[in-house]
């Protein structure tokens, strides 16, 4: 148990680090890469949770296509450092930068002081057993075939829009 | 001391409010859209949370759908980025304004 403690601890505190230096990161690849980081941990924080198959996909997916085609996008458009950011946050963004932490604050607060009732201190019995793939190749080709089917529908969309999107005028 | 259902959710209410600072403070486009890949991310681990200590599997199978639905969102974003970056030179949402009235 400590040593998931340790992991937990760990992984958590570099995803909250990664993040706030992506968010505060001037150079967008830089951030890119912060955000990859971010996502390895969640990953580990996936395989604490005993979820095998989801901790592959979210390395596979996230970081392996879709940082791969932000990367791509911001080397294609050459964008350099933004301006500082003190030099430039006016008074309404700050005003919402409170509200976000005043937010945040109530949620931790009643999350980690005043919801917690002794329940849910283990992770289920039967959560490893849930995670494989199999069991969740088996949940999406029998509960969730529909929803299945209409992903593979918004993928086929997406593809589309973005070729139409993205390409030249042809005269 | 362990950790615990709370512990993670704690975790992810964190990520998720550093996701909106970063949409509401950043102005570059592709900066917000790593942002928003964020905010999913840490949506997702709280299903997972969820799905593990409730031992339910449909809290995994959403965290599939949301995968694929931002993996679409990713593509259709950056081609959108692209062709304004083609018509206007510039990526700050500051300067994109042709859709205000």
């Amino acid at each position: 148990m400590t040593v998931e403690l340790i992991l937990f601890y760990l992984f958590g505190s570099v995803a909250i680090g990664t993040a706030l230096a992506m968010i505060l990161q001037r150079n967008p690849v830089v951030s890119a890469l912060l955000l990859v980081g971010n996502f390895f941990c969640i990953a580990g924080l996936y395989l604490l949770l005993q979820q095998q198959f989801l901790a592959v996909i979210q390395i596979v997916v996230y970081t392996g296509a879709i940082m791969v085609l932000v990367i791509f996008v911001i080397m294609l458009l050459n964008l350099g450092d933004e301006q500082r950011l003190m030099e430039r946050i006016n008074f309404w963004q700050s005003i919402g930068v409170a509200l976000v932490v005043g937010f945040l604050a109530e949620m931790v607060y009643i999350l980690m002081f005043r919801g917690r009732s002794g329940a849910h201190t283990a992770i289920h019995p039967e959560a490893g057993s849930l995670g494989t793939v199999e069991a969740i190749g088996n949940a999406l080709f029998t509960r969730f075939l529909l929803p299945f089917e209409v992903t593979s529908l918004l993928l086929l969309v997406a593809i589309v829009g973005a070729v139409i999107l993205a390409k030249r005028r042809v005269q | 001391m362990s950790m615990d259902l709370y512990s993670y959710l704690g975790l992810s209410a964190m990520l998720f409010a550093i996701g909106v600072v970063g949409v509401l403070v950043r102005r570059n486009v592709i900066i917000l859209f790593m942002c928003i890949e964020l905010m999913l991310n840490s949506v997702n681990l709280t299903l997972a949370a969820f799905s593990s200590y409730l031992g339910d599997q449909t809290g995994q199978v959403l965290v599939f759908f949301v995968m694929a639905v931002a993996a679409a969102e990713a593509a259709v974003g950056l081609a959108i980025v692209i062709s304004l970056f083609r018509n206007k030179q510039t990526v700050n949402i500051d300067e994109i304004n042709i859709l205000k009235w």
